[in-house]
């Protein structure tokens, strides 16, 4: 097999999955949000530290993100809107899998680019029908890959990469949600 | 030879009544019984095969010792102390062969289902009339979901197929029986120790196939084409409501492809060693329909579900061994059959030594091998 350069340390994954295997606590990571209200529906939201093999961790840098709505939902459009970053995050890690899958298959990559698209029936959270849910009805990503590989191994690297996606399952299966009021 | 009821004894008493083989009926020997029959292509009934295995241990002049359940196994000094219904035993080895199938697993999510619903695994489901009249929620789609699943849209209830990962497999390829190339091309031969990821290929459910007389094809296009409803597996449930993954696209994807390269592999082997002749033509099946929008929830307290069947797979027994060599999840340790307390082995667990240990034409290899080591193990 040619060495693939994708730059995804795939040993290192393999290496921890034998790890957790025999350590299921240390696989328990919690990752964290905080977000401010700043006007309007405008927020502003960061992220540094999480919880992960058994204690504290934290990202080399804060990230900072700002969430607002368009300005035909007469906002101010400071960020974009908290549904977006749902797909943001898909999209970001379904690329994830593909390149991991791709490194572990010995695939060259040349380029993956996804586009997603939600479609999102708005009539919901305004409360004009009841019968409409408030979150996205149906999302379709879009991949273009350039490989070194059959289409039928192209999609088989698709395929699997939402068979190991965290957001992919977030988004197709449910979760429980707390919300309260500290 | 310790059996708990008589010989045959699950054959007899834990399968529905439509069940066959999936295997068939020249693949199904047994060592000095090839199939002699008029219908070397049939699949077996479940009376066929309790007759088999009767014929079988009247040849083999097997010491079968039945109405005997091992009630505690536990080491010993020199050996093994067996518990049993009809007395106790001392001996030296034991083979493990209680099989992999004992109990039905049932998900946490069953509890959440309401009192009105009738619930059945497929060890207690026998034929459609035993349920009531009405809708009827089949969870899983391997081999024993996808056979419920369309005995009962033909009883004329509607059905709904609940789909999570599953093996689809056409029932005959190029004019010959899928498991004809399985056995063939070298499938079934391929050695644990061969498994790329031998953990995975232990838990792989049975695939979408039936046996029938006819040598239908069982995946979910034929079901759809029935007007079962499939749904994505199911996540959750909530007030009531039964809550199904919206990744079931994806699990047809990830059958397809699998299928697709399976048939590759069959076509190469098939052309590296010159059978082409003896075949069909290469053939390549329709992508599994994807329905145009599948269901998200169900509400089970409405009506349109009166029971639900779990073909959520099997697990096997070991409430009556306390010898510490199970893991985590459950299931036996062993390598090769050979079990990490000495003198103690098993037999009859999926890819025990090879893929094809848990077909009946798997015993005979894995059975002289097992055997070889505790020969060796008495001998030392």
């Amino acid at each position: 097999m040619t060495t693939v350069t994708n730059g995804v340390n795939v040993q290192a994954l393999l290496d921890a999955r034998e790890a957790l295997k025999g350590a299921p606590e240390a696989a328990q990571f919690t990752w964290r949000a905080s977000a401010k209200w700043q006007e309007g529906v405008h927020s502003q939201i960061k992220v540094q530290s999480f919880f992960g093999l058994g204690q504290e961790q934290s990202h080399k840098a804060e990230s900072s993100f700002e969430a607002d709505h368009p300005e035909v939902f007469a906002a101010e459009d400071n960020g974009i809107t908290p549904i977006e970053y749902l797909i943001v995050g898909l999209a970001s890690c379904l690329i994830g899998g593909v390149a991991s899958v791709a490194e572990n298959r010995g695939i060259q990559l040349h380029s993956v680019e996804a586009t997603v698209e939600g479609a999102h029936d708005i009539r919901g959270i305004l409360g004009a029908d009841s019968d409409v849910r408030n979150g996205y009805n149906d999302i379709k990503v879009t991949f273009t890959i350039d490989a070194d590989a059959s289409r039928q191994e192209i999609e088989a690297l698709v395929a699997q990469s939402q068979k190991r996606s965290a957001v992919f399952d977030a988004l197709t299966n449910p979760t429980n949600v707390t919300v309260e009021v500290a | 030879m310790l059996e708990r009821g008589e010989v045959a004894n699950s054959w007899r008493r834990e399968r529905w009544d439509s069940l066959r083989l999936l295997t068939p009926n020249w693949l199904s020997r047994l060592p000095g019984l090839p199939y002699e029959g008029p219908d070397p292509d049939g699949y077996m009934t479940t009376a066929e095969v309790t007759e088999l295995i009767e014929r079988f241990a009247g040849r083999s002049r097997a010491p079968v010792r039945t109405g005997a359940n091992v009630t505690s196994l536990r080491r010993t000094d020199d050996g093994y102390h067996v518990a049993t219904s009809t007395g106790e035993i001392a001996s030296q080895t034991v083979v493990i062969a209680s099989g992999a199938c004992n109990r039905p697993v049932v998900p946490a999510v069953a509890a959440a289902v309401p009192a009105a619903v009738e619930q059945f695994t497929a060890l207690d489901y026998r034929d459609p009339a035993k349920l009531p009249e009405g809708g009827v929620l089949v969870v899983g789609a391997s081999a024993t979901g996808a056979q419920l699943a369309a005995e009962l849209a033909r009883s004329g209830r509607p059905v709904t197929l609940s789909v999570g990962e599953h093996v689809r497999l056409p029932r005959t390829y190029r004019g010959r029986d899928v498991l004809w190339w399985m056995d063939s091309a070298g499938v079934w031969d391929q050695r644990y120790n061969e498994v790329d990821d031998l953990t995975r290929a232990r838990r792989l459910p049975s695939p979408q196939l039936v046996g029938t007389p006819e040598r239908s094809t069982l995946d979910l296009n034929a079901l759809a084409s029935m007007g079962v409803e499939l749904v994505g597996r199911w996540a959750a449930a909530r007030d009531g409501q039964a809550l199904f993954s919206g990744g079931l696209r994806n699990v047809l994807a990830l059958a397809d492809l699998k299928l697709e390269r399976l048939l590759d592999t069959f076509d190469e082997w098939a052309r590296l060693h010159g059978r082409d002749s003896e075949v069909g033509p290469p053939e390549r099946c329709q992508p599994t329909r994807v329905p145009e929008s599948s269901r998200l929830q169900i509400d089970l307290r409405r009506g349109e579900i009166r029971s639900i069947v779990w073909a959520t797979g099997y697990r096997p027994d070991y409430r009556w061994l306390d010898v510490p060599v199970l893991d985590a999840k459950g299931q036996l340790q062993h390598e090769g059959g050979v079990v990490a307390s000495p003198g103690l082995y098993a037999l009859g667990l999926p890819v025990l030594r090879r893929r094809r240990s848990t077909f009946i034409c798997g015993i005979e290899d894995d059975a002289r091998a097992v055997i070889d080591h505790l020969a060796r193990h008495l001998a030392r």
